[in-house]
């Protein structure tokens, strides 16, 4: 399932090989295995619980598989801490800052870890757009701020790569949206690799190359956008509400449907079909014959969304 | 420019302490206002003011007492919510002035206010008699019925007579006794509460994890907290030392650098008491317990405020081995007692030990992530 467009010889920047990672009755992280290549940009999506960050936490180093293998640049991490940590930019999921540190200070100490100069911080914080922000405390940051602060900590080393644990829940889609800026921005100027957890399809699908979905511990499906939306090529969506009862339309049965599903709570009818152009008129002649009327009726293309559901039965936001 | 990264963590500390004045009202006025308004309390002979509940009675007046209250002031409160008293002032220079205040009350207005705790002694005018009634396991009240029966006897003539000599010179004050334990309270609320609540707090932020993931040296950590934690405490010191120096001319009478040692074995002992404190907590409520558990019963047993030889004389043997009554026991003995290196020695070397496996433990057993 490599993307062909990468370079098939070369060796993967990071190497997760079988991982896995039990929580009393929990399985975190269940059989994971998952290569990637120099300048890849991959996003673990799923809801929360999936795994994605007790993944990504093994790969930063902070927590260890049960078992499995985890390689980055080759490499283990067990004796090369001090290495792979320099080679590293993370950013945690919801750090907090010390209150009363100002900005500036605050990636002044982070630089002072990796033995980076003041310059290099300037640059940081014009990137992460934080100059009339650079002497405020962190506690009066909004907490898109204090994101861009999480991630220019995480841009301070020129990181050859970058982790990043859900960088955008919670913000509003303005703040998001300058977060992924900056990230294009970085991946013009430098060749980064990266993973990135998010529960935002748009996110995945804006930034990444790959997207792996996970639930529960496994990986369910990977591949680019497109990939992974023409595995299901001929399928569309129809979406109505009934009025009366939706077993009288018996739709069962017609050759188009791939999938009925009837959300009772909402009352709503999802049919995933091979062709809208097929279906809808057979849709609507037995709307007419039994009586059953349709609502607020939709017709569209199937998303990542959608696609999880089809995976899993369940909405990636839950 | 780069940056020494210890200096820099070093900075965090002093930073958060400068810039939160919740904290440098606490660490450096508040052990200051505790001195003075205590030194003040204890030291100061006050003017006794003594009530007796008085049970008059105008017809048959007992002479003796009529005589001993012949210049007693009457005094009505204007509102005429409280009793009228009679005040009689007995005055000498040695003990202090010593101000009786009669309410004049019955029998059931006398017991309400023995119950109530506003007089210690109620006292019945007979003719031929005066009879007092007390509870005589109450040393206050004891104390009332021997001062006011030998007042109306003319008997306080007798102190002037009497060989009194009150003790006031430097070391025998209690705020002699005083300022040395609260350099020793002062010093463990500031490293316990200091590194214990910064280290779970950044614990609990996510902080640490997220610096441990940078090739920072967790040495540097942990030395750059206990470099700042022991320049506050020897700066909130000797705030406090000047203090009570300026405002009740205390000295040190015993070594100066022993005093120095046992301030350096005191930092050593709770900077690792509290790394082994938080070396697991990642929440800060029940971080605040675990520190209140261990601060609060040596404050209470440790002598910082009266001295522990009340308490039964079974537990003073442990009591004398709590870490802050061996540290104020050490810097009380070089303050009003002379002591030097030959008489806290031990104790220094037990706090530093005592630190030592503290901190050991808690580096072993502690949660970086």
């Amino acid at each position: 399932m490599d993307n062909n467009f990468l370079d098939l010889a070369k060796e993967p920047v990071i190497q997760i090989k079988q991982v896995r990672k039990y929580f009393k009755d929990v399985r975190a992280v269940d059989g994971v295995d998952l290569s990637i290549q120099e300048g890849e940009f991959l996003a673990l999506l799923g809801p929360n619980g999936a795994g994605k960050t007790t993944l990504v936490e093994m790969v930063e180093g902070l927590q260890k598989q049960d078992s499995g293998e985890i390689l980055i640049q080759g490499l283990p991490w067990r004796g090369n801490e001090v290495h792979l940590r320099s080679q590293l930019g993370i950013s945690l999921q919801e750090t907090r800052f010390i209150d009363k540190l100002r900005t500036r200070e605050i990636l002044e100490l982070f630089a002072s870890f990796h033995k980076i100069d003041g310059s290099r911080v300037d640059r940081v914080i014009d990137m992460i757009r934080l100059k009339e922000k650079s002497r405020a405390f962190t506690v009066n940051l909004s907490g898109g701020q204090r994101q861009r602060l999480a991630l220019g900590i995480a841009l301070l080393n020129e990181p050859s790569i970058l982790l990043l644990d859900e960088p955008t829940t919670g913000l509003d889609p303005n703040s998001r949206h300058e977060i992924w800026d900056i990230l294009m921005e970085f991946k013009k100027n430098q060749v980064t690799t990266m993973i990135l957890t998010t529960h935002y399809m748009e996110e995945a699908a804006y930034l990444c190359d790959r997207i792996v979905i996970m639930d529960q511990g496994r990986i369910l499906a990977q591949g680019g956008l497109d990939e992974l939306l023409s595995k299901n090529k001929s399928e569309e969506i129809i979406e109505f509400f009934p009025i009366g009862d939706p077993e009288k339309l018996e739709l069962q049965n017609m050759p188009w449907l791939k999938k009925y599903s009837f959300d009772t709570d909402r009352n709503k009818i999802t049919l995933i079909v091979t062709a809208i152009v097929d279906s809808l008129s057979d849709l609507i002649e037995r709307s007419e014959s039994s009586g059953i009327g349709i609502g607020a009726l939709t017709c569209r293309r199937m998303t990542l969304d959608d696609l999880f559901i089809s995976l899993t039965g369940r909405r990636l936001a839950e | 420019m780069k940056r020494n990264s210890l200096i820099q963590l070093i900075l965090i500390h002093y930073r958060e302490f400068i810039r939160e004045p919740g904290i440098l009202f606490w660490s450096i006025i508040f052990p200051v206002l505790m001195a003075w308004v205590l030194g003040i309390a204890f030291s100061r002979q006050p003017e006794l003011a003594q009530q007796v509940a008085f049970i008059h009675d105008s017809l048959n007046m007992n002479p003796e007492l009529q005589q001993f209250l012949d210049d007693a002031e009457h005094i009505v409160p204007s509102e005429g919510k409280e009793t009228d008293y009679l005040e009689k002032t007995i005055q000498n220079d040695k003990l202090g002035n010593t101000t009786f205040k009669f309410l004049l009350t019955d029998w059931e207005g006398a017991l309400l206010m023995l119950k109530r705790g506003q007089v210690n002694l109620i006292l019945r005018e007979y003719p031929d008699s005066l009879e007092y009634y007390f509870d005589p396991i109450n040393p206050q009240a004891k104390m009332v019925y021997i001062l006011l029966s030998s007042s109306i006897n003319n008997e306080h003539l007798v102190y002037e007579s009497a060989r009194i000599n009150p003790l006031t010179q430097k070391g025998n004050r209690y705020i002699d006794f005083l300022i040395p334990g609260l350099i020793a309270m002062g010093l463990m609320n500031s490293l316990l509460w200091g590194i214990s609540y910064a280290l779970i707090e950044m614990r609990s932020k996510k902080l640490m994890r997220r610096m441990v993931a940078t090739p920072m040296r967790r040495s540097e950590f942990l030395i750059s907290i206990f470099v700042a934690r022991l320049s506050i405490t020897v700066i909130e010191a000797l705030i406090l030392i000047s203090f009570a120096f300026a405002y009740f001319h205390i000295s040190i009478q015993g070594s100066l650098p022993a005093l120095v040692l046992v301030f350096l074995a005191g930092n050593i002992a709770f900077s690792g008491i509290a790394i082994l404190i938080s070396s697991r907590t990642a929440n800060s409520r029940i971080g605040t317990g675990l520190i209140n558990v261990i601060v609060l019963p040596m404050t209470v047993l440790s002598g910082i405020f009266f001295s522990y030889h009340n308490f039964p004389d079974y537990v003073i043997p442990i009591i004398q081995k709590l870490p802050l009554t061996m540290l104020a026991d050490s810097i009380r003995s070089i303050f009003i007692e002379g002591a030097g290196f030959s008489q806290v020695g031990l104790n220094a070397l037990i706090l530093t030990a005592l630190g030592i496996i503290c901190f050991l433990i808690g580096l072993r057993t502690y949660k970086w992530y």
